[in-house]
């Protein structure tokens, strides 16, 4: 990349041509504040207009998000004049802003809030009418409250970026002007994913999930005994919430906070991953084998992904796994076979998943499976109830999942966390299956990696199974596309909603440069892979490796289930799809 | 999507083949819709979004955007009034007034009878009869609000024929 020689508050600097001034400065050392502007220059519509800096002989003060850097560009970040027109574009948004800071679900995390102390904004400097709100709580996952947002824009163009769908757009004009779904309708009345990739972005309370840490403490008042699993991407994650890099192991830390908040039993989500395994790769080879249902197979892990095939590729159906997702399967085995070998009334038990995922709050409440699960909380939620308590994450001794029928877990488990990791720890087992001998190397690196497509072929016996792993609807689009045109090339096909798997899901700790500045300029484009190295590293330790190998998985079907596809497995761990949702059904 | 006429998605269908060549048609195809139902519902938004391509959110954002849209079926006369700033000074916000009392509506809505919407316009450019009322596009010129009840009753008399 060609350098170009610029100055920055007098100072002389070389920055990479094709940067914007808000990222030289940052490179540079000068932060500007901003709202609108995320990642290279990208969710950027320069709608905000708080990164405003001096630029010698350019007209009036530029917006520098959206600014490009060239030779000679002379740029003052700290003059009177830019310092003064950044208080007054925040004062000017906060004068539309509802104040209530509070009662606010983003509190502690708002970037306006921060950049209105950084830029020095007045209260109340100017006064008026404010445009009129709209609050959405209907939907299980996310919610909305229009008297929050700022008109930035983020949300849509990630919405966009990831899923091609688009769901927030801006409506009306003017001062009526609000970001909603068409028709300012619910989030529950128009196809949303629920993924809660918007509220990630989100830089106010504008956008924030259904919060269920009462339903937990109600559970616990009421004497029921609260079973907690944790789902692997939660682990990769929640300690940035403390203060530690992105990329630090959380495991034993949580599985410490967890007790000491009191639950009755720790299970990690990862056993019931490998039960998906053993039933999704049972599957899979009936398909192949017996043809008892059309390949490719997809996984059925990703709620927001099922969200997505029900409302824009119903015609898939029949190729996705009738599999339920591994915390619905915890749950549905918690109330039955836990219970009765320990003698306990499923009534009695409340089991709570920790997730990574805003969708999977909205999956709980689904009519095929009412029961299973009672609530969900998100990392953050979780982060939330231990800071609550008063526990001290840097004090917390690293402790062990309860090992008790459902305590064993595999690296295979670990990995599901992450684009690819259904499909590697699905392909240990198929392999060991239809060869009788385990996989030599154990890992699958062409699954690996944070592409938005990728494809390997396995030979197995000496056929070939060509396999393909996908995240971010924007890019399954294609291969569903395949599917419908009947060309699919693949047997098996890994969707995960979320850019990356679950460690980037809508539940996970905010990554906010602005909130974070020990992190590299660049740790947008990293913490994806920061977060995927923690459950590599942890498969790599564990001694099992494979789901099939997990003692209490072979102990569940020995003394309950029988074996993967058999009746009893049939109604607990399987699941319908509905062939015929509405997108914008009729209002309520 | 399921309460569309068959006729209705045809139709709709061959709106969007005549911009299939453009690089970015939602507003030609929501101004030949506009014009031929009168009004652009959810329902036909979801359609267009299916044939296009964009984002429904995006089609709404659109419609909701310029005036010229309407959501909900017009009248078969769309009376603009005029509020620009020649036609408010000489008085047009009493016709407006006038009208709305006479026909029982407030700006933007449609008589029951679905004869007649009353839209408020920002200038149309015809300052120099202020204050200007158009229906259907054609312009009354220096309207009083005496004159306001014979505007009408020319129309009624004209649907009793």
């Amino acid at each position: 990349m060609a350098l170009v020689n610029i100055k920055i508050n007098g100072q002389p600097y070389q920055v990479e041509s094709g940067l914007t001034v808000l990222e030289a400065a940052r490179k540079c050392g000068y932060v500007v504040p901003s709202l609108c502007a995320f990642n290279h220059g990208k969710c950027s519509l320069a709608s905000c207009r708080v990164c405003l800096v001096e630029v010698v002989g350019a007209r009036g003060l530029v917006a520098s998000c959206v600014y490009p850097v060239n030779e000679g560009m002379e740029i003052i970040t700290n003059s009177q004049k830019a310092v003064e027109a950044r208080r007054a574009s925040v004062e000017l948004i906060l004068s539309n802003h509802q104040k209530n800071c509070l009662q606010c679900p983003k509190q502690g995390k708002c970037e306006l809030l921060e950049v209105a102390n950084i830029v020095g904004a007045r209260d109340q400097k100017f006064m008026g009418e404010q445009t009129p709100a709209t609050v959405d709580e209907l939907a299980p996952g996310l919610m909305r409250n229009t008297a929050k947002c700022i008109l930035c824009g983020r949300c849509i163009e990630r919405c966009k970026e990831a899923h091609g769908i688009s769901i927030l757009g801006f409506e009306n004009r003017g001062f009526k002007a609000i970001v909603a779904p068409a028709q300012n309708r619910s989030f529950a009345e128009s196809p949303c994913l629920q993924c809660g990739q918007c509220v990630n972005v989100c830089p106010t309370g504008a956008l924030y999930e259904n919060e269920e840490i009462a339903k937990v403490d109600a559970a616990f008042k009421a004497g029921k005994k609260v079973i907690v699993q944790t789902a692997p991407a939660v682990r990769a994650a929640i300690a940035e919430e403390f203060g530690e890099p992105i990329g630090t192991t959380g495991t034993g830390k949580m599985v410490a906070a967890l007790r000491r908040l009191g639950f009755y039993r720790v299970f990690d989500t990862n056993f019931a991953a490998d039960l998906t395994i053993m039933e999704e790769a049972h599957e899979l080879l009936e398909r192949i084998t017996k043809k008892t249902a059309p390949l490719p197979q997809i996984t059925s892990c990703s709620p927001g992904w099922i969200n997505y095939l029900e409302y824009f590729y119903p015609e898939v159906i029949p190729n996705v796994s009738t599999c339920k997702s591994p915390h619905m399967m915890m749950g549905a085995i918690v109330k039955s076979y836990f219970a009765k070998q320990h003698e306990l009334d499923p009534k009695d038990i409340f089991v709570v998943s920790i997730m990574p995922c805003t969708a999977k709050k909205y999956e709980r409440q689904r009519k095929e499976m009412p029961e299973d699960v009672d609530a969900v909380l998100t990392t953050r939620e979780l982060a939330k109830m231990i800071k609550r308590a008063g526990i001290v994450w840097n004090k917390l001794p690293d402790e062990e999942f309860d090992n008790d029928l459902l305590g064993e877990y595999s690296g295979a488990g670990v990995i599901f966390g992450v684009t690819g990791g259904v499909m590697e720890a699905a392909l240990r087992t198929a392999y060991f299956w239809l060869t009788g001998k385990e996989y030599q190397e154990i890992n699958f690196t062409a699954v690996r990696g944070l592409e938005g497509v990728k494809e390997a072929a396995l030979n197995i016996n000496g056929t070939e199974i060509k396999v393909a792993v996908t995240s971010g609807m924007a890019n399954a689009k294609k291969l569903l596309d395949q599917i419908k045109d009947g060309t699919s090339p693949y047997a098996f096909i890994e969707v995960m909603c979320c850019p990356g798997g679950c460690i980037n899901g809508g539940g996970q700790p905010f990554v906010k440069p602005i909130f974070l500045p020990n992190e590299d300029d660049d740790i947008l484009d990293t913490y994806r892979a920061k977060r995927a190295s923690v459950l590599y590293s942890e498969d790599e330790r564990l001694v099992i490796r494979q789901s099939h190998n997990n003692k209490d998985i072979q102990k569940l079907y020995k003394d309950y289930l029988g074996e993967p596809g058999s009746e009893l497995a049939e109604e607990l761990l399987h699941t319908s799809y509905d062939a015929n949702r509405a997108r914008f059904p009729e209002k309520k | 999507m399921a309460k569309l006429q068959p006729q209705a998605v045809k139709q709709i269908t061959e709106i969007v083949e005549r911009y299939k060549d453009e690089p970015t048609p939602t507003m030609m195809i929501l101004e030949d819709i506009q014009k031929e139902y009168g009004y652009i519902p959810l329902e036909v938004q979801e359609l267009v979004s299916e044939l296009t391509g964009v984002p429904v959110s995006d089609i709404y954002g659109v419609v909701t955007f310029y005036s010229f849209f309407s959501m909900v079926p017009k009248g078969k006369y769309v009376i603009g009034v005029c509020l620009g700033t020649a036609c408010y000074v000489k008085g047009s916000q009493l016709v407006c007034d006038k009208f709305g009392e006479l026909l029982g509506i407030k700006p933007g809505e449609t008589t029951p009878d679905g004869l007649f919407t009353l839209d408020l316009l920002r200038c149309i450019g015809a300052c120099a009869v202020a204050p200007a009322v158009s229906i259907n596009g054609k312009v009354y010129p220096q309207v009083k609000v005496d004159n306001v009840k014979n505007i009408i009753e020319e129309y009624r008399a004209k649907e009793a024929n």
